[in-house]
């Protein structure tokens, strides 16, 4: 018994205040989002979201205290098992799921309750993942590692897709951070970034305009960055490869975006573009929102005070647009204190992570921070209009018994390593 | 290792952060496209509520319209120093009542109009107009209220009222709010979603100062209201306004349906009260007085209640032996000998024992049924039977639904081998224990509908037709569920019926039905009728019947409770309908006379005694007297899309229809 810790002393208590602080802000906002005015409701009337939101929060205390008194080594020990018994869940998910606005990733627990499998594998697959990278002699730079790494990372989102749940899949794309951190090539990162930016381009020019822009890039860096000596016929080819991968990944695109996605997801990568096309149908959520913020001003309106985010103006208000009406009721001033709670909250998971003794513990906080990131980076984005709409929810402020418990699991399982950090795991 | 990507991980999120915070910047600080939506604060959403659609009987008389009335409303803020003493006098309201809706109207909103009075009629409107100059901050919207000019089939059209708290949880898209009219019961319930068409949305701009800054983004997002569609129903109200007043002073109910279509000609459940009384108005007072009266006027006896058929439902065990071949119309069965008892006639065949509604006639019918099988042991023999019987009666709708376009309708019963075996045990019965089922006593329970439905029956010759009340809806009169054309057959052959038809035909000229009080001149009536047990008091008085007896065009059943034998109350209402249904005029005024004058009181009143208070009236100062909203969920003002229709009266052609005495 003597390696155990008081966890009161041991756990790290700013960030469980920043926990805090973001899903109080959550659940009052839920609330005005569901606020109506004609009919107003108790924020602990349990009809509506505010209420049952305040249920998932009080029920997360109990998560929150196994967490933490369960013993730490269990997470390490267990990891791949958890992650067995994910990968299962996420397929016996495909088969039990009811059918929720077409997608089948719901498992309904009696009559009123259902949990998302999907939101929860992405604790398991982080604590797998971490499992992986810290056993000896295993090393990401090394070509079988990697992919065994990225294998370990990408099966779950496959089976995810397979339940028409294509968001939660895409959160998966966070690892790469991890993975990076690792000792990934920067080139790799570098390259995602590259293709991403060159993916953008696609959507918003056209197609010929981008190659032909391609090609003036790479005269301009064979002319302007390399040196004489360097103007090699080796590297000619080289340079003329890269042109050739890239415009071909140009087609791709436009190849994907046209034939391969489902018409609303072309729609929602359309509306992205130019929200105007269709302002009724797909642009709404995308306009409305941007409308909702906008109205904010500088102070915002006043809890409870918004009226764009009353009326059903923004659909899925309470869940995954509840950043809409942080905007509208609180303004710029509200809205970037949010932001700066993440950022404080995402700093100090990562100086936590880089503090571990054990690399385990060190790369779970990596996944923990990225996760949370992605999330933030993708829904936020959205409801500013600079995503398209993905439909994934804010950590901690979005409403959502799976979300919230999902969150939180992810984050304390952190803590309760942290509080350990003093033993090599 | 690799320490150093700590920091250029951290910096790529903050850098996200960053732009984030500068789109943030950019569009709630500097891009001010929307700001006229920030800095006026209020987007006001208004609701139209469309009239609800109106109700027709099947010659395009009205039975339930709208009424155009005001609501008054009141936006605290505006309020000035007032003369309440005058303005409670001028509304006819208490001080009390003034103070409580002001505090709640006030602690909703000082600037949003709150509910303060339901329903002024126009005349009141009128009146008050003038004074309100000096009373600002009251403004009045433009509402309705049903009214039903032919004062009739209160049961079957059923009322409207504010949104329960439960139904008004329960909707699963948002479409009422709390206050909310809804369609309680009856039609009002069942074409809801026909009736109530569909509300309006409105968007309008607002400065801070509540000043209307014109529709919202061009009324792009605004929808118009359409206005209910109209119900044409299967009901000829000339023939339900006798019935009403052939009930007078009576309890039970009448029931007509066209039997090649199914459509109810009447419906009447009864001690009458005129539907006006549930109507916005007083309903919270009256309801309270039709819920407590002792002879339950609320109760729809037609579709919903639980009686025994007793004799009536002879003729179902003369067909089911028919067909299984326990009998010939020839077979012919002595008086006596049976553990029912006879009311004294001659001995004879079916047409005979149909006549006389012989009680050991159909005692040794069902006998004889139950043994039609190999099986010696009557305890076994019992069972295979009735689940033959059971299988055949069962056609005829018997415990179950028959499907009427009414939220409530009850199945009744219709004992099964499961049944007795729970009862008595498995094989533990025979058909001693059964035999009473014979005579339409015992276990089995029906409503009303189910025997004119079985008139009905008899009258297509083996067939019946979904019974329903509505034939139409909306302007072109479809949108009628095809379920209510839906043909039910019977097992039985159609040869089968001769014999028990002219054994009605009979009855009702000379045999249960006495004094000639069933024959109608020219027009052949087969009828039947019945005598039902009652355990607390007098038997109930049934009678079902049909007519003309070739082509058919009226069946009908008639109950009276506690009248006594069948033959000498519900007949003579029956045949009264029928006749003038099929002639459009009455000629037997005397036997006319006898029934409007007659009264019978139920065991319930009875006993009851002078506590019971008679059934409430609409009274003319009633529908001047506004009704005080309730003070709790004020609702927003709504407005009216379209000019309510104007209505008359129809005034029965029989008076005598608001005196129950």
């Amino acid at each position: 018994m003597a390696r155990d810790i008081d966890i009161r002393e041991g756990i790290d208590w700013t960030t469980v205040w920043l926990y805090a602080a973001l899903v109080l802000f959550g659940w009052l906002n839920i609330y005005a989002a569901v606020y109506n005015p004609e009919n107003p409701i108790t924020i602990f009337s349990t009809s509506h979201n505010a209420g049952k939101q305040l249920l998932f929060i009080s029920s997360t205390f109990v998560l929150i205290l196994i967490i933490l008194f369960v013993d730490y080594k269990v997470y390490d020990s267990f990891a791949y098992i958890f992650y067995g018994f994910v990968i299962l869940l996420l397929i016996a998910t495909i088969f039990l799921a009811t059918e929720i606005k077409g997608s089948r990733s719901w498992i309904k627990l009696g009559s009123t309750f259902s949990l998302q499998p999907a939101e929860f594998s992405k604790i398991f697959t982080a604590l797998a993942l971490a499992r992986f990278l810290s056993t000896q002699g295993v090393n990401i730079s090394k070509f079988r590692d990697a992919i065994v790494a990225g294998l370990l990372v990408f099966v779950p989102p496959i089976i995810i897709i397979l339940q028409k749940e294509t968001g939660s899949a895409l959160t998966f794309a966070a690892f790469i951070a991890v993975f990076y951190r690792e000792g990934l090539p920067g080139i790799y990162p570098a390259l995602g970034i590259a293709l991403a930016i060159l993916f953008v381009l696609v959507l918003f020019f056209n197609k010929f305009y981008v190659v032909a822009g391609l090609a003036v890039a790479c005269g301009l860096f064979w002319y302007m960055f390399l040196k004489r000596y360097e103007r090699t016929r080796q590297n000619l080819i080289r340079l003329g490869g890269v042109f050739v991968i890239a415009s071909a990944f140009v087609f791709g695109v436009k190849f994907f975006t046209t034939n391969v996605l489902q018409p609303h997801q072309q729609k929602r990568i359309q509306v992205l573009v130019n929200p105007d096309s269709d302002p009724l149908g797909a642009g709404w959520n995308v306009t409305q929102s941007r409308v909702a913020i906008s109205s904010g001003g500088v102070i915002g309106k006043g809890y409870l005070q918004g009226t764009q985010t009353k009326f059903d103006f923004v659909p899925e208000q309470s869940t995954d647009f509840i950043f809409c009406t942080v905007g509208e009721e609180w303004g710029f001033l509200g809205s970037v204190i949010v932001i700066l709670i993440f950022a404080a909250l995402l700093n100090r998971i990562i100086n936590l992570a880089e503090k571990q003794r054990s690399k385990f513990s060190r790369i779970y906080g990596y996944c923990v921070a990225s996760i949370l990131f992605f999330h933030l980076f993708v829904n936020i984005g959205m409801t500013i209009g600079l995503m398209p709409v993905i439909g994934i929810p804010l950590p901690f402020l979005s409403y959502g018994g799976s979300s919230l418990w999902s969150f939180t699991i992810l984050l304390f399982i952190f803590l309760k390593l942290d509080a350990h950090r003093s033993y090599k795991v | 290792m690799f320490q150093d990507r700590k920091q250029i991980i951290l910096s790529f999120f903050f850098l996200v952060c960053g732009i984030y915070a500068l789109r943030l910047f950019y569009l709630q600080v500097i891009d001010d496209t929307y700001h006229t939506i920030g800095s006026t604060g209020a987007l006001k959403k208004e609701v139209q509520i469309p009239l609800r659609g109106q109700i027709y009987d099947r010659n395009g008389k009205l039975l339930v319209a709208n009424v155009d009335v005001y609501d008054m409303y009141v936006t605290p803020y505006k309020v000035k120093q007032m003369d309440t003493t005058t303005f409670c006098r001028l509304f006819n309201i208490t001080r009390t009542y003034f103070d409580s809706t002001m505090a709640v109207a006030k602690s909703y909103s000082r600037n949003r109009a709150t509910l303060f009075l339901r329903q002024l009629s126009k005349e009141d409107y009128a009146r008050v107009a003038d004074a309100m100059v000096s009373f600002p901050g009251f403004t009045f919207e433009l509402s309705f209220f049903r009214t039903y000019p032919a004062r009739t089939m209160a049961n079957a059209l059923g009322y409207i009222g504010e949104i329960s708290k439960k139904a008004y949880e329960a909707q699963e898209v948002e479409y009422y709010r709390s206050g909310d009219y809804i369609g309680i019961t009856g039609l009002e319930k069942q074409y809801e979603m026909e009736l109530r068409g569909r509300r309006g949305v409105k968007f309008t701009m607002m400065n801070v100062h509540g000043e209307n800054k014109g529709s919202y983004s061009n009324g792009e997002y605004d929808t118009l209201a359409v206005i209910g569609k109209n119900l044409f129903t299967t009901v000829d109200v000339e023939v339900q306004q006798l019935a009403d007043s052939l009930f007078a002073g009576k309890t039970g109910c009448a029931v007509a349906i066209e039997p090649r279509t199914g459509e109810i000609l009447a419906m009447g459940s009864y001690p009458y009260y005129d539907p006006n009384i549930l109507s916005g108005k007083q309903f919270a007072k009256n309801f309270k007085e039709l819920y407590r009266n002792p002879d339950k006027p609320l109760n729809d006896r037609v579709a919903t209640g639980f009686f025994r058929p007793g004799s009536t439902f002879k003729l179902v065990q003369a067909l089911v032996g028919l067909q299984l071949g326990s009998i010939t119309p020839e077979t012919f069965f002595v008086c006596g000998n049976a553990p029912v008892k006879c009311h004294g006639h001659p001995s004879g065949d079916l047409h005979n024992g149909v006549r006389y509604s012989c009680n050991p006639y159909f005692y040794n019918v069902f006998r004889k049924t139950m043994s039609m099988t190999s099986e010696t042991n009557p305890f076994k023999a019992a069972p295979i039977m009735l689940s033959k019987w059971h299988d055949m009666v069962e056609k005829f709708g018997y415990g179950q639904k028959l499907g009427i376009d009414l939220p409530s309708e009850s199945s009744g019963l219709l004992p099964n081998v499961k049944y007795y075996d729970k009862r008595y045990g498995s094989n533990q019965w025979k058909f001693s224990n059964i035999y009473s089922l014979s005579i339409g006593e015992g276990e089995v329970s029906v409503n009303m509908l189910k025997m004119a439905n079985l008139a009905a029956t008899i009258a297509n010759r083996g067939y019946w037709v979904t019974p329903h009340l509505v034939r139409g809806i909306g302007q072109n009169g479809k949108g009628v569920a095809p379920e209510y054309r839906e043909i039910h057959k019977t097992d039985i052959d159609p040869r089968h019926f001769e014999a028990i038809i002219g054994g009605m035909q009979d009855a009702v000229e000379r045999g249960t039905v006495g004094g000639g009080a069933g024959i109608v001149e020219g027009i052949a009536i087969c009828g039947k009728t019945g005598t039902s047990q009652n355990k607390k008091g007098k038997d109930n008085s049934i009678f079902i019947a049909f007519a003309p007896r070739y082509n058919p065009k009226i069946a009908i059943a008639v109950m009276v409770q506690n009248a006594g034998f069948g033959g000498s109350v519900a007949a003579p209402i029956a045949t009264l309908m029928i006749e003038k249904y099929l002639k459009r005029k009455i000629e037997r005024t005397a036997i006319k006379e006898r029934m409007l004058n007659l009264s019978i009181k139920t065991v319930e009143a009875m006993a009851a005694g002078a506590n019971a208070k008679p059934i409430p009236v609409l009274t003319p100062e009633s529908t001047s007297k506004p009704t005080p909203a309730a003070p709790v969920a004020p609702t927003k003002p709504q407005k009216e899309s379209a000019k309510p229709v104007k209505t008359t009266f129809i005034k029965p052609k029989d008076e005598n229809i608001n005196t129950t005495k």
